[in-house]
């Protein structure tokens, strides 16, 4: 699908929108639902802190933004798309074009050098191989770590060689190297000390301004004071 | 290509556990090749002696007695009558009546053992070929075979004493080399007349008779005149010719071949089995790595590419091994089985060893299968939940 076009036109849809989604997690001891009956719109460039104690339902709304997993019921629509009518590989392109993932344990692939990483969703997108487009895919590559702060000279160094915030910003370089509309974080400063923390937000907010629409799950007030809305969820739905 | 590299650096990180895996591939590789490629070489060789005595017929005294079980221990021979009877059923084609023996063999000081032949000295031309000096004329005097004259340096002119305390004999001629014989084999042996042979050993008989076809066309005709004029109430020689013998070898060979293919065969299951548990283990170790990738948008037959790499890896680390090994194992099967490496190197034979590592290869992808559609179809929720 074409990043930012559809069929009633910029601006005429919301970016994200949740139509009375509800999301049960099936479990031998009974079911849990998760996220129960939420409507909400996001539009596009908005940054929204999603606050709400644990077991909530911040992550599992996340998720279901994200692609990563389909609603129970209910609607949800990304660019006017209803990702109900989707397959599972037009739901992974989604996920790999349109949405980044930052997360709170960094999940960055272990075996992978900092480059590395940044670099995997970029050849995901240009199908599975780095052929002729080799140059591109290292000027890109390059210019995103840059854009993140991480010194030139980490990019070769495994995950585990790097400090928490140095992961993080290799985390962030590799949700934004596709250059996607949303970025998704859960708790992104949940593991760093809080100046660390800072320099994150920091750089997530001046993301934000150069136009990303940024979802971001934290409990920590002063961290969700860099966001431009808040909402709060209690057991699945907005406070 | 990045997919790939993953893989390999996951098979580097748990390099021993992936070792032992591709022991068993290994194992395959090596057995399936060696075995085709000696099937081949004696296929190959075989059918070039075809060629060269395809025109043979033996005559054996029949083994084991009649049903009538008259003269059961009586030494199997075949008498001076019945050569007689073959001789008059055969027509014009060549009877040659052989003794065989084996006796120690000196030379200075050199004291090994080696066959005999006693013939005719006017039939040696027909059946060998000479390489040096003359063909034996007389009753005394030897003929060497190629092999037995290289071991012990004899020349023409050389003598030989034949047995502990036996006569010394010269060697008035050296025969070709001849390869593997249905009738005789001669290389590694001496060929005296058959009346010193008959003075030396005692007079009971030939041991085997030779029959040279002229007409190809014929060697069955000829083999039943053969079988009617002597096995009439019981069966009293066996009567093979070149085919039958060939047939013989071959189906020893199909059995040999089968039970190590198996083994080969069994050892790639084997493998399979532990690569299947290897990739298992790396699956559910990388679960939550499972998950990652697919956030950042890898498609399920991405991952199930990782996956197959890293079987592929396996297969072709294990293929490559045991490759390079077929060659060792090929030329000992083929160099005790055959006692000639000629056949070795031709194409027609180093093919199996491509098949042999297609095969630990294959064993391996599909070893693979299993666990790549595990990984794929993980969930991704619960993969990133995982720890
Ligand atoms: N994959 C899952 N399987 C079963 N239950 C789940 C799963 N994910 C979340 N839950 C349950 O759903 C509820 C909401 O979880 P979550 O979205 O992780 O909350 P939060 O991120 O706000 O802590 C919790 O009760 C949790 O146990
Ligand atoms: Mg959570």
């Amino acid at each position: 699908m074409e990043k930012g076009v559809n069929s009633t036109g910029e601006g005429g849809n919301p970016l994200i929108r949740l139509d009375s989604v509800t999301k049960v997690y099936p479990l031998p001891a009974g079911d849990v639902t998760a996220i129960d009956r939420l409507s909400l719109e996001v539009e596009r460039g908005d940054f929204v802190a999603v606050m709400g104690v644990s077991g909530s339902g911040k992550s599992t709304l996340l998720n279901l933004i994200g692609c990563l997993d389909v609603p129970t019921s209910g609607d949800l629509y990304l660019n006017g798309v209803n990702i109900r009518d989707l397959a599972d590989d037009p739901l992974t392109e989604l996920r790999r074009d349109t949405i980044g993932f930052v997360f709170q344990q960094f999940n960055l692939i272990p075996l992978l050098t900092a480059y590395e990483n940044v670099e995997f969703p970029l050849i995901l997108a240009q199908g599975g191989n780095g052929g002729p487009v080799r140059e591109e895919i290292v000027n890109r590559c390059r210019a995103v770590l840059a854009s993140v702060g991480l010194d030139e000279s980490l990019a070769t160094h495994k995950p585990s060689e790097l400090s928490g915030g140095q992961q993080q910003r290799v985390a962030i370089a590799r949700a934004l190297v596709n250059d996607p509309d949303i970025l998704l974080c859960d708790e992104p400063t949940g593991n760093l000390d809080t100046r660390t923390g800072t320099t994150i937000m920091e750089l997530l907010a001046q993301m934000n301004r150069g136009g990303k629409t940024i979802i971001m799950v934290t409990h920590d007030p002063r961290v969700a004071g860099y966001a431009r809305r808040r909402i709060e969820l209690v057991d699945g739905r907005l406070a | 290509m990045i997919l790939f590299d993953y893989a390999r650096r996951n098979i580097r990180l748990h390099w021993f556990r992936s070792f032992l895996a591709v022991i068993g591939i290994v194992i395959g590789v090596v057995a399936i090749s060696s075995m085709g490629v000696l099937g081949n070489s004696l296929v190959l060789s075989v059918s070039e002696s075809l060629t060269t005595v395809g025109d043979t017929i033996v005559v054996y005294p029949q083994s084991g007695g009649g049903p009538m079980g008259g003269g059961g221990t009586t030494a199997l021979r075949i008498t001076p009558r019945q050569v007689d009877e073959i001789t008059r059923s055969v027509g014009t084609n060549i009877v040659i009546p052989v003794h065989t023996g084996a006796d120690r063999v000196i030379v200075g000081s050199e004291n090994r053992a080696a066959s005999l032949y006693g013939m005719d000295p006017a039939d040696i031309p027909e059946i060998l070929d000479l390489e040096d000096g003359i063909f034996l004329r007389s009753t005394t005097g030897a003929m060497a075979g190629k092999r037995l004259a290289e071991e012990f340096d004899l020349n023409v002119g050389s003598t030989v004493r034949i047995g502990e305390d036996g006569e010394r004999v010269r060697i008035v001629g050296i025969l070709k080399e001849r390869g593997i014989g249905f009738d005789i084999n001669p290389d590694y042996a001496l060929v005296v007349s058959d009346r010193w042979f008959e003075s030396t050993y005692g007079e009971e008989g030939y041991n085997l008779v030779v029959v040279k076809v002229q007409n190809l066309e014929e060697i069955d005709s000829v083999t039943t005149a053969i079988e009617d004029a002597l096995n009439r109430r019981t069966d009293v020689v066996t009567v093979l010719d070149t085919r039958m013998v060939l047939q013989t070898i071959l189906d020893a060979f199909n059995s040999i071949s089968t039970f190590t293919t198996a083994i080969g065969g069994i050892s790639l299951i084997v493998a399979g089995v532990s690569i299947l548990n290897v990739m298992m283990m790396s699956v559910t170790e990388r679960t939550r790595e499972i998950g990652i990738i697919r956030s950042i948008g890898a498609k399920r037959r991405e991952v199930m590419r990782i996956f197959l790499y890293e079987a592929l890896v396996l297969g072709l680390i294990g293929s490559g091994i045991g490759g390079v090994l077929s060659f060792g194992g090929a030329y000992l099967a083929v160099s005790v089985m055959l006692q000639s490496t000629t056949y070795l190197f031709v194409p027609s034979s180093l093919v199996y060893i491509l098949y042999g590592m297609l095969f630990g290869i294959g064993t391996s992808l599909l070893s693979g299968l299993y666990p790549a559609w595990r990984a794929a179809n993980l969930n991704p929720i619960e993969a990133l939940r995982h720890d």
